[in-house]
């Protein structure tokens, strides 16, 4: 029983065993049965992956592919004719159990540097993430879920493209105007804040419980009062993001500007540096990691908050109008649409500023690791 | 003990400086309301007015506590639908109400934390889990799940399951991530050193997890855990924002908002501080006794 110790071994026993139950299930009855070009192309994937343990290394990665593309085929042309059978189910499992199994390949494969490497990083969880979509299309295909239900991943597809111009004015409406302007007017009070807080330990000590103790309230809670000092447009957007990234920020700040060993600090006082030369060559630098970290925080704060705060008034334009809106008419796959903006606005701002950690804080030892 | 001063100074700058705000706030009203009557305010009388008003755009501190003492100890005692004269929690008080969002908030986080704590088991002890689970539960975080929790509220009702559980599902979601991040971490504190020693007692991987990983780890779980309550109250509110639910916290914050009852929402803010704070002292407490217990504490 070695070859259940290898990587995927389990996954490729339990696909094999899924497809000789379809196989049976296609010979007593061939209606509503995947066809043969699918269950022989998923054959040849388990054939071809059982094999694959043969070839050296460049071989392996390159055929490993080359199976996934062949189940790629094979999955979507099982998600065309979708039925209720139960040897399509069995399919079904197959095709899971295979993603499954080249997700574990993928993951032990040795890594390689540069480009490559970072493109091989992407290989299990892009499967992965693929493999979710395809079973949610799948399911909600065989079994006919209601539209008002859970939409299918193709129907929330087909309305973006439909609809961009709206989606486009929800996202400038809450983006851009509520969430960005909110997020820079906090985050660079915070970092002012933070440098009047540094100059005295009085009030360092005082306002790091404070501050730690109002991070962990529920602020969001403020957005009804925002909504009525600021009224309805973007401004009472942008000021609850305010009170939420203000605090996080502020204590991730302080704690930075006092990361800094006494050491270096006297070798700044050696060199007779005066407060804003050992503030910027020495203690903001060494600070970045913490305040990147406030950063990444506070951008997921900042589109919470936006998009939450629109519940409680807003002019007919915005992401949380849009989704309050038709949940209300029960035009699901709009309300999915809608989140699929805010979840890749939200991944690329966070993305964009891990980068830029990455370009600013290169020397710790966090980045350098990898 | 040494920051209690600084502390308490900062926290009383705070109040004064929300008294100092109220007044500018509030003077708009206050001066209408005196023109109309065909009065000068004096300066004196402006201050009074402005921290006494009944729906003022802020209310002064001393306005949210009363509120706070009524609408808590005031109405379950005295009240006509009060505990006193009933026996069961009044619906217009915040006990009642706080208990509604913290049910579900207990729930979720139940659900979140041991969820979080079984996929950081699973991700520390299966490269295929890490590789694929760990940047996608990076992404979910992206998400902003509480954009999507009237939806996911609106469409279980359609199924048929209302009342605590949707409210948990989206305190789950909040919760395990920390848990999931802060768990991986602290499962894989022990150093390289450690674990060899493991190696030279030839313990099995059970044995190596129950008798250094999980030890290791309790630090960084109780951190996570504090975040992770925290993020399960904002949940609990939030979810129940989008239904018009009619008990709980975040239905307090609705209905004030629609009816302009300024000194309700905040009142119900600091209900939910007060429950956050709490809530975080008391996992503070548990972690001191359990850290003191296995001879961690610091």
């Amino acid at each position: 029983m070695t070859f259940l110790r290898a990587s995927g071994g389990v996954q490729w026993t339990g696909m094999i065993l899924a497809l000789l139950v379809a196989a049976v299930f296609g010979g007593a009855s061939a209606q509503g049965q995947p066809g043969f070009p699918v269950l022989a192309s998923l054959g040849g994937v388990a054939i071809a992956s059982g094999l694959l343990w043969q070839f050296r290394r460049g071989m392996y990665a390159v055929s490993l592919c080359a199976v996934a593309l062949v189940l790629a085929i094979a999955a979507y042309l099982l998600a065309d004719g979708a039925t209720r059978h139960p040897g399509y189910w069995a399919t079904v499992i197959a095709v899971w159990l295979g993603a499954w199994m080249l997700v574990a390949r993928f993951a032990e494969l040795p890594r390689r540097n540069g480009a490559v490497g970072n493109m091989q990083a992407l290989l299990a969880p892009v499967t992965f993430g693929a493999t979710l979509l395809w079973l949610w299309e799948v399911i909600v295909r065989a079994l006919e879920v209601p539209r008002v239900i859970l939409p299918a991943p193709s129907a929330i597809w087909a309305r973006i493209i439909r609809s961009t111009d709206v989606l486009w004015i929800d996202f400038v409406q809450t983006f851009v105007k509520g969430a960005l302007s909110g997020f820079a007017i906090g985050v660079g009070a915070a970092l002012v804040f933070a440098l009047l807080v540094d100059r005295s330990d009085f009030l360092r000590r005082g306002l790091l419980p404070v501050g730690n103790f109002l991070a962990a309230l529920p602020i969001i809670g403020t957005a009804p009062i925002m909504v009525m000092w600021f009224g309805f447009d973007w401004p009472s957007k942008a000021a609850v993001v305010v009170a939420m990234v203000f605090f996080p920020m502020l204590v991730n700040t302080v704690q930075g500007l006092a990361a800094t060993e006494a050491m270096q600090r006297d070798l700044m006082r050696t060199y007779n540096a005066s407060w804003a030369q050992a503030l910027f060559k020495l203690r903001l630098p060494a600070a970045m990691p913490f305040i990147f970290n406030g950063l990444k925080i506070s951008s997921t704060l900042a589109l919470i908050g936006a998009i939450v705060a629109e519940f409680f008034g807003s002019p007919t334009r915005g992401m949380g109008f849009r989704i309050s809106t038709e949940v209300g008419r029960l035009q699901l796959d709009m309300v999915w649409a809608e989140i699929a903006v805010a979840a890749l606005a939200g991944s690329l701002f966070y993305g964009l500023i891990a980068l830029a950690e990455r370009w600013v804080t290169f020397w710790h030892p966090s980045q350098r690791g990898r | 003990m040494r920051n209690l001063l600084p502390v308490l100074s900062v926290v009383a700058a705070l109040l004064a400086l929300w008294y100092a705000a109220v007044v500018p706030m509030n003077a708009q009203w206050a001066q209408d309301q005196a023109r109309r009557a065909g009065q000068e305010l004096s300066f004196a009388a402006l201050v009074t007015d402005t921290m006494n008003q009944q729906r003022p755009r802020l209310p002064a501190p001393h306005q949210v506590a009363q509120e706070l003492w009524n609408s808590t100890v005031v109405e379950e005692m005295t009240g006509r639908r009060g505990f006193m004269n009933t026996g069961t929690l009044s619906n217009r008080s915040l006990i009642y109400h706080g208990w509604v969002t913290l049910s579900a908030t207990l729930l979720g986080f139940a659900i979140g934390s041991g969820l979080g704590i079984a996929l950081a088991v699973g991700i520390v002890h299966n490269r295929a889990m890490d590789a694929s689970v760990m940047p996608w539960a990076i992404a979910s975080q992206t998400i902003p799940i509480l954009a999507i929790a009237p939806m996911i509220i609106v469409v279980l009702n359609a199924v048929g399951i209302t009342g605590l559980v949707p409210k948990a599902i989206i305190s789950t979601y909040l919760s395990f991530f920390p848990v999931v991040v802060g768990m991986v971490k602290g499962l894989r504190a022990p150093d390289q050193m450690q674990l060899d020693l493991m190696k030279t007692y030839s313990a099995s991987g059970r044995q190596v997890f129950a008798k250094l990983r999980w030890p290791s780890a309790m630090p960084y779980l109780f951190a996570s855990l504090k975040v992770a309550i925290a993020a399960a109250l904002v949940g609990a509110i939030v979810a129940e924002l989008p239904t018009g639910a009619v008990a709980g916290l975040g239905a307090r914050l609705l209905s004030g908002s629609y009816y302009g009852q300024t000194v309700q929402i905040w009142s119900a803010l600091f209900a939910a501080a007060i429950l956050a704070a709490s809530m975080v002292a008391l996992i503070g407490l548990i972690q001191r006794v359990t850290l003191r217990r296995m001879g961690m504490a610091t």
